[in-house]
Formats: structure tokens, C-alpha cells, sequence
């Protein structure tokens, strides 16, 4: 069975972004990692692999230079090989705008490379923490013509089947589709650390680097339906009150305040 | 195109979802301001089963009404009612399409931009009029930036915020009128072989009007029944963050945070709650945070409004006590 995994690299999830005229600063951003849905996406195919040992799984992302760093954690944590679509987004003065291709753009591209490795399912992971669209991966199914399951924390494979478990509002849900098939996931257990082999075999393995232009993606499919025109920072929140001694002593004060101040209660 | 927004209403047993008064209220209001512009209306799809109340939406704004009624819209799946409001789409051209950010609504957005090849914007926060186009306000990197975007290619599908948008509000009896829709059906089915109901999250964490969350701070999962009742004498719904979801102390659709929900109810109480950005970005746009801490250093303090600095296991049950006894005397 052949399984892909698109996953994005993104600014690390605790780090503070910073805006100057309009753009993320890139030059503030010191850490990038996996976007935490996608390491979930890779987890869950790798408890595939787990059971069924002649899984093979394909890592895929497109994005600059940087993204490297995250494919070769991926594939120390147990992917076989890994696809990169070079692009270096379009700078602005001295800023990068990481983001300068909308998501239908990004899927077209996504979409045309998947069509030429050849797959039995596909995972994305439910959105991307920096734009938080979640438009890519529900788009790249609905291009490949594939049934989706959104939200997965867990899937078996067997038979041309997958069974997945996804949480909904209030429950739990339990699904069946056939192959192939895309998922996209939300959760999964943590997902494992790269053992000392992993890292070392992780070398070894195949990284190919594909230009766009090579997918053959019309141009039109690549220009943005939907343009930012401003970043700002959002809001700040002022630090309130503290209050101190014993504890009936504080929740009386603070009901009081509740009430007759915030008036929420 | 024609100069009208769409909304699509989600029912729950046959009645509109809060979320598609908030969409509505919304809606309303920027028909309004277009209006001054050569009209702007406003008509909505219903997507359920049994429905009956379709007509009151003239009530809340809406010209027209569509009725998408079918046995196999009593829990809309994104996938099943795509093809049936992508037709509605390609006969009425509306200039733009709301909806809610739900389930349903993050997932049938990209599949209608994706067949429209238009404009997506996902979970916004605002809308605004300038110069005749529509401005979308939603938040990005996980709450750590606002960003303003311009729909290029119409129409724009969005989905808007849980309580974000002030609901509808009715005035006056207008006339609507309904159509029923032909269901055209949906191909690449996803069975649904099981479903569990949970016992812990009655009240939806997106919907909630409170929330009460524990963290690590609570100690261990069997203390989390502070948390649940204090939450029951509020009437709100509990929450949990990574660290204790990952412990399996409780249930991941409690978690609020990046890799949760993100919860802006008009009060959150964060119990043991450290306060990581991870978390933070998924509560701080609470009308009003109280966080209960022993640790006066603790970075939830930052943005809570009240901060109690003590033990949880021993605030919290003063705290119900203080609120049942409020409830009393009524
Ligand atoms: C990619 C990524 C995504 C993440 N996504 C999320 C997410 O969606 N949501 C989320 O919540 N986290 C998320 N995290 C994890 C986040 O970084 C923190 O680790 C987590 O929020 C900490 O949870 P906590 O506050 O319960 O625990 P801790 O950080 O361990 O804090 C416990 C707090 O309880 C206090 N305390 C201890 N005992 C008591 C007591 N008796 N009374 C009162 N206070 C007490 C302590 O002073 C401390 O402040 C994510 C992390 C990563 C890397
Ligand atoms: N540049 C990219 N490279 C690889 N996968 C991506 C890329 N952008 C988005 N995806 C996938 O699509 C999902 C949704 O992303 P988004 O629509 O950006 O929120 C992500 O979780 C990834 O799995």
C-alpha cells in the first residue's frame, strides 16, 4: 500500500509572530516546524505501517529551501521517501511572505504531483497554524475526485478498506471508506520521537526536488482568488486583577466582581 | 453575479443552530450597508430534515428561501450536501456565500471554492464595506496575527466564527419566499458504521456561554469533578488543555487550544491552566477570563481579567458553593 503525507512547515506553534508593514517579519522567526496536524497525519500512517510492513509512505510538501529540515524529521521518524516542490515565496522589500499562494493554488500544485506518484490514500492534516485556512486538503480531494474523511485521530487498513475514528461534537464516530481516499487529521496519540536509527537511516533515504513547472499546472490555476491586504497584531490583553488570601475570602470578591463589574454572571 | 449574499442555515432536529442566527445577524447587517449601493438581499439555503420553520427566516432579513429537505440531511455532511448547494450557486450567482464555521461549514466551503475556483475565507471575525467591496478580517497564525483580506474572484465563500457575530435580530414580518430544492446527489460516500455518544461535554464547547477548564494543575483526572461541578452550577461546558488530554485524563474534544478549539466565550475560568501560548491562543478572545493558579507567576495571569492565586483543588469547590448559593436567592 502506498500512503502520501502532505505536510507543511510553519513558524513554530509558541513562537510570537511579529508584523512591520504589513508582513510577518520572517527575520523574527527562528524556529519552523511541521504544523502539529500534519505530524498527526504522519503518525497515523505510520501505526499503519506499524501493522502492514510493505507500507510505503511518501512524504510531499512544497515550500523554500527551509522545508528540508522538517522532511528530514519526517522521514526519521519512519517515512520511505520523500517528494519536496521547490518555492521561494515572493519577497517584499526585505520581508518574505511565507504564504503568497492561496490554498486553491497550493492544492492545484499538490494535487498534479500526487496524480504522478500514485497512492492508495492520502493524509493532510486539517489546516495549516499560519494562514489556519484549511482549505488545502479538503480541495485536493475534491481535484483527485476522492471520498474525504475530515477530523480522523485514528484509521485501520484492511482489504481496500479504511476504518477511521474521528471525535465529532459530543461523541465519537467510527467510519468506513474505500480506497482511495483521502483523510484529513486533527489528532492522533503524540506523535513518536525519531530514535537514534531513524535519524542515521534518514540520509539514506530518496529526497526527490521537483520544480512547479515540471506538474504541468496552468498558470491561471496558480493565481490567488483571495488577497491579503493587511497583518496587523492582534488586540493585547491587559493583565487584571490578583486576588489574594484565603480562599472563600477570594471567591466572594471575585463573584462580586463577576457580577457587578464584568457583569457575566 | 447578482448583487445577493447566501446563507446556509444548519439545523439540529429540525431547528437553526445559533450559529446560523449569529451568520444571519451578519449578513443582515452588510446587506444593509450595500443596500445604500442599489440593493443587496439576502437568501438562505436550509439544509436539514423536517423542516418547518424555513419561512420565519423573512422575520430575521432573508428575501428567499430555499429548503434542501431530505432524510439524509438530518446531520449534514459536507460532503452530501456540496453538489445539491453548488447547484444553487451556479443558478441564483450569488456575490457571496456565509456560513458557519462548523464542522459542516469548514468542511463544504473548500469544496464549493474548489468547484467555483473562487475565494476562501476561513473562521473570520469581521466583515466591513469600503469602496463597494467587501473586507474580511479573520485571524491567522493561530490568533498571533489579524489579517484583512480582498476577495479577487467572486463569489467569496466564507465561514464565520462561533460567536463572533452578534445574532439576528427579528423585525418586523417580511415575506419570504420558499422553494423547495431538488436534492442532487452526492457521489464518493463515507459510511458511518458507528456512533458513541460521550458522557462528559453536554454543552458544546463552541456554543458555550462559559467554559471551565483544568489543566495539569488539577492534580489527576478524578479531581476534574471540580471542574464539572462548577461547570453545571454555571451552565457551561468544561474544558481541558493538551497536558491533560495527552494524559488521558479527559477527552480530546475538551481540548481548547492550537491544536483544539478555539473558544471566545463571555467567561472562561482556566483551573491549574499554565497559560502556553499554544493555549492562550485558543481562549483569549473570552470576553472575560478568570484563571485560578497557584503559581502568581504563572503566564495565564497575562491575560486574565481576575486571578486568584491558590490551590484549584480548594478554590474551586468554594467557588461552586458561592455560585449555588447566588443561584438560591435567585
Ligand atoms: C504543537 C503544539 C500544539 C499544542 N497545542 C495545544 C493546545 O491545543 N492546547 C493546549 O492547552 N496546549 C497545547 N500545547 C501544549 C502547551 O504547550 C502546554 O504544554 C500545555 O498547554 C500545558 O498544559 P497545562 O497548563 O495543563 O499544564 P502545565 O503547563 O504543566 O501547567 C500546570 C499549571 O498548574 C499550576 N498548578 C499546579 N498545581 C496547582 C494547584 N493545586 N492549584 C492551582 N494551580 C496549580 C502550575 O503552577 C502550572 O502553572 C501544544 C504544544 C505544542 C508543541
Ligand atoms: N505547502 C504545502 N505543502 C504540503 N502540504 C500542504 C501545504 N499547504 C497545505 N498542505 C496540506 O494541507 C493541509 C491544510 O492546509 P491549509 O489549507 O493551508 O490550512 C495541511 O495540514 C497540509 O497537510
Amino acid at each position: 500500500m502506498k500512503i502520501l503525507v502532505f505536510m507543511k512547515q510553519v513558524p513554530d506553534t509558541a513562537a510570537p509572530i511579529s508584523v512591520k508593514d504589513n508582513q510577518v517579519d520572517a527575520s523574527k522567526i527562528d524556529k519552523y516546524a511541521a504544523s502539529p496536524y500534519d505530524e498527526y497525519a504522519l503518525e497515523q500512517a505510520l501505526q499503519i505501517k506499524d501493522k502492514a510492513a510493505d507500507t510505503k509512505i511518501t512524504l510531499v510538501t512544497l515550500g523554500p529551501a527551509r522545508v528540508r529540515e522538517m522532511i528530514m524529521q519526517g522521514l526519521a521518524m519512519g517515512a520511505d521517501d520523500a517528494v519536496i516542490i521547490k518555492h521561494e515565496p515572493a519577497k517584499h522589500g526585505e520581508l518574505v511572505e511565507p504564504n503568497d499562494l492561496d490554498g486553491l493554488a497550493v492544492a492545484n500544485v499538490l494535487a498534479a504531483a500526487a496524480k504522478k506518484i500514485g497512492y492508495d490514500l492520502i493524509y493532510t492534516g486539517t489546516k495549516g497554524v499560519d494562514d489556519d485556512q484549511g482549505w488545502v486538503g479538503i480541495a485536493m480531494g475534491e481535484l483527485l475526485g476522492l471520498p474525504l474523511v475530515a477530523g480522523a485521530r485514528s484509521t485501520e487498513v484492511s482489504g481496500g478498506t479504511a476504518r477511521v475514528l474521528r471525535d465529532v461534537e459530543g461523541g465519537k464516530e467510527k467510519l468506513e471508506v474505500s480506497l482511495p481516499a483521502l483523510i484529513t487529521s486533527s489528532q492522533a496519540t503524540e506523535p513518536r520521537y525519531p530514535t537514534l536509527k531513524g535519524i542515521m537511516g534518514a540520509k539514506r533515504k530518496p529526497v526527490l526536488e521537483w520544480d512547479i513547472a515540471s506538474l504541468g499546472v496552468a498558470a491561471d490555476a496558480l493565481a490567488s482568488r483571495v488577497e491579503r491586504v493587511a497583518l496587523d497584531m492582534p488586540p493585547g490583553r491587559q493583565a487584571g486583577r490578583l486576588l489574594l488570601g484565603e480562599p472563600n475570602d477570594q471567591v466572594q470578591e471575585l463573584v462580586r466582581l463577576l457580577r457587578e463589574q464584568a457583569k457575566v454572571i | 453575479m447578482s448583487n445577493h449574499i447566501l446563507v446556509v442555515a444548519e439545523t439540529s432536529d429540525g431547528r437553526f443552530t445559533s450559529i446560523t442566527y449569529q451568520v444571519l445577524g451578519e449578513v443582515a447587517r452588510l446587506a444593509g450597508l450595500s443596500l445604500s449601493k442599489g440593493g443587496g438581499a439576502v437568501e438562505v439555503v436550509v439544509l436539514g430534515s423536517g423542516v418547518h420553520t424555513a419561512a420565519d427566516l423573512g422575520a430575521l432579513g432573508a428575501s428567499k428561501i430555499y429548503v434542501a429537505d431530505d432524510p439524509s440531511f438530518a446531520k449534514p455532511d459536507a460532503a452530501l450536501v456540496a453538489p445539491t448547494v453548488l447547484a444553487l450557486i451556479k443558478r441564483t450567482q450569488p456575490e457571496a456565500v456565509f456560513m458557519g464555521a462548523t464542522a459542516l461549514g469548514m468542511g463544504l466551503a473548500p469544496r464549493l471554492a474548489t468547484h467555483l475556483q473562487c475565494a476562501l475565507t476561513s473562521d473570520c471575525t469581521a466583515f466591513a464595506m469600503e469602496d463597494g467591496q467587501i473586507r474580511v478580517t479573520r485571524p491567522v497564525y493561530g490568533g498571533r496575527a489579524v489579517a484583512v483580506y480582498q476577495p479577487k474572484k467572486l463569489p467569496l465563500i466564507a465561514t464565520l466564527r462561533q460567536n463572533a457575530f452578534a445574532p439576528a435580530a427579528a423585525n418586523g414580518a417580511m415575506a419570504a419566499s420558499v422553494e423547495a430544492l431538488t436534492v442532487v446527489p452526492a457521489q464518493n460516500a463515507v459510511k458511518v458504521v458507528e456512533t458513541t455518544k460521550s458522557a462528559v461535554g453536554k454543552i458544546g464547547l463552541n456554543e458555550a456561554n462559559i467554559v471551565v477548564t483544568g489543566g495539569r494543575g488539577m492534580q489527576g483526572p478524578d479531581n476534574f469533578a471540580l471542574v464539572e461541578e462548577l461547570a453545571s452550577v454555571l451552565g457551561a461546558a468544561t474544558g481541558a488543555t493538551r497536558a491533560v488530554v495527552d494524559a488521558g485524563w479527559r477527552p480530546y474534544g475538551e481540548q481548547v487550544g492550537q491544536t483544539g478549539k478555539t473558544v471566545s466565550p463571555s467567561l472562561y475560568v482556566a483551573a491549574g491552566v499554565s497559560g502556553a501560548m499554544q493555549h492562550l491562543v485558543g481562549m483569549k478572545t473570552s470576553k472575560v477570563i478568570v484563571a485560578i493558579n497557584k503559581d502568581p507567576e504563572a503566564p495565564i495571569f497575562k491575560v486574565a481579567d481576575y486571578g486568584i492565586v491558590g490551590d484549584a483543588l480548594k478554590v474551586l469547590p468554594a467557588l461552586t458553593a458561592e455560585m449555588k448559593k447566588l443561584k438560591e436567592q435567585g
